[in-house]
C-alpha cells in the first residue's frame, strides 16, 4: 500500500466545553495578565520616584477609560487566580475532583471572582468620591 | 505542541447526503466522519438520516444500521456492544464516550460522530492507537515483586482489596486520554489519564513490590506532571472512573517519599 499521511482528528474545534476546561485555560490567562499587571505597577511607582511629569502620564493613562478598563481587567485576573488557586491547593491535598463538585467550585470561582473585583473597585472608587 | 487548528490534509469537507427510506416518520441525523486512505482526499462528514423506529436505541445501533443497510464502507471498531471492551470509543457530539452504551436520547439535536480527538487516523473512525498502547507497556502493568512466590496466590486484605476500586474497572477505551488537551499538545512525552490511572492500579496495589521504581519512572516534567486538572478525562470516562484523582494521588505520594 502506498505510504498515506494521515489526517489528525478533529480536537478543539469539535470537543464540547466543560467549565473545568474553561478554568484551567482562564488560570493560564489570568497569570500571564498578571504578569502584565505587575510590569504596570513597576511602571508606576518608577513613574512616582522619577518625578511629577512622569507620574501624571502613567496617572493619566491609568485613569482614562481604556486605562480603568484594562485595570478592571487585572483585578478581575488577580481575584481569579486567587480563588482557582485555592481550588488548586484543595486539589493538591487530594480534594474536590468528584466531577459535580469540580464543576460547582469551578462555577464558584468564577462568580466570586466577579463580584469580589466589583466590590474592590466600588470600595476605591467610594474612597476617591467617586459617588458623592 | 499547541496547535489549535487541524493542519491542511486534515480540514473536514462536505460529505454526501443519505436520505431516510421513503415512509420513515421519526428520523434522526448522523454527522459521520469520514477518511478513506485510498482515495488521496481529504477528511468529509457524510450525513445519513437513520429511521428510529427500525433501528436499536444506541448510538452503535445507528452506526451499524448505516453499515449493513446503506454504507458498507463505514469503517469502525466495535465488539462486546456492552461497555466492556472499549472498542467503540469516539467523539460523540463533542463528547467522548462508547457509541454502545450512549444512548441516543442522551444527545440532543442531531449527532455528530468524530474519532477520539487529536489522533491520526487509519480510517473514518478508526485512530490509530499504537502510541496508547507503547505507553502503557512503558509502565508494566505487571505485577513485579522480590519475594519468592508463596504456594498459593499472594494475599491481600480486604482493606488493601478496596484501594483498587475505581482502578482495575478500566477498559483502556482511550476515552479520557483523547479528551485531555494537555495529551493533545503533548503526547509525544506525557503519558495521559488512562496510562497514569493504570500506573497507579499497580502502586496502590499491597502486592507490588516495585513502587518506588513505578514512581522513580514517573518523577519527570513531562510523563507525570502534565496534568493540570483540567478534569475532561472524569467527565468523559465511560466507567465513571476518575483519572484526575488517582494522578493527583500520584503527585502526592511523589511529596510524602520526599518528606
Amino acid at each position: 500500500m502506498a505510504h498515506v499521511k494521515r489526517p489528525l482528528s478533529p480536537h478543539l474545534g469539535v470537543y464540547r466545553w466543560t467549565v473545568t476546561m474553561a478554568t484551567s485555560i482562564l488560570h493560564r490567562a489570568s497569570g500571564v495578565a498578571l504578569g502584565a499587571g505587575a510590569l504596570w505597577l513597576a511602571w508606576w511607582l518608577f513613574a512616582a520616584a522619577s518625578g511629577y511629569e512622569a507620574f501624571e502620564c502613567v496617572q493619566g493613562f491609568s485613569t482614562s477609560p481604556v486605562g480603568m478598563v484594562l485595570l478592571f481587567g487585572v483585578t478581575l485576573a488577580l481575584m481569579f487566580h486567587l480563588l482557582n488557586g485555592i481550588r488548586h491547593l484543595a486539589w493538591d491535598m487530594g480534594h474536590g475532583f468528584e466531577v459535580k463538585t469540580a464543576t460547582v467550585s469551578g462555577w464558584t470561582v468564577i462568580v466570586l471572582a466577579l463580584v469580589l473585583a466589583i466590590v474592590a473597585w466600588g470600595i476605591g472608587l467610594s474612597m476617591m468620591g467617586a459617588f458623592q | 505542541m499547541v496547535e489549535f487548528f487541524l493542519p491542511k490534509n486534515s480540514k473536514v469537507g462536505k460529505g454526501k447526503t443519505y436520505k431516510a427510506p421513503a415512509g420513515a416518520t421519526r428520523v434522526r441525523k448522523f454527522e459521520v466522519y469520514r477518511w478513506n486512505p485510498d482515495d488521496g482526499q481529504n477528511p468529509r462528514t457524510d450525513i445519513y438520516e437513520v429511521d428510529l423506529d427500525k433501528c436499536g436505541p444506541m448510538v452503535l445501533d445507528a452506526l451499524i444500521k448505516i453499515k449493513n443497510e446503506v454504507d458498507s464502507t463505514l469503517t469502525f471498531r466495535r465488539s462486546c456492544r456492552e461497555g466492556i471492551c472499549g472498542s467503540c470509543a469516539m467523539n460523540i457530539n463533542g463528547k467522548n464516550g462508547l457509541a454502545c452504551t450512549t444512548g441516543m436520547d442522551e444527545v440532543k439535536g442531531d449527532v455528530k460522530i468524530t474519532p477520539l480527538p487529536h489522533m491520526e487516523v487509519v480510517k473514518d473512525l478508526v485512530p490509530d492507537l499504537t502510541n496508547f498502547y507503547a505507553q502503557y507497556a512503558s509502565i508494566e502493568p505487571w505485577l513485579k515483586t522480590e519475594s519468592p512466590a508463596p504456594d498459593r496466590e499472594r494475599l491481600q486484605t480486604e482493606d488493601d482489596r478496596r484501594k483498587m476500586d475505581g482502578l482495575y474497572e478500566c477498559i483502556l477505551c482511550a476515552c479520557c486520554s483523547a479528551s485531555c488537551p494537555s495529551y493533545w499538545w503533548n503526547q509525544d512525552r506525557y503519558l495521559g489519564p488512562a496510562i497514569l490511572l493504570q500506573a497507579y492500579r499497580w502502586i496502590a496495589d499491597s502486592r507490588d513490590e516495585h513502587t518506588g521504581e513505578r514512581l522513580d519512572n514517573l518523577e519527570d516534567p513531562f510523563r507525570l506532571y502534565r496534568c493540570h486538572t483540567i478534569m475532561n478525562c472524569a467527565h468523559a470516562c465511560p466507567k465513571g472512573l476518575n483519572p484526575a484523582k488517582a494522578i493527583a494521588e500520584i503527585k502526592k505520594l511523589m511529596v510524602e517519599r520526599r518528606a
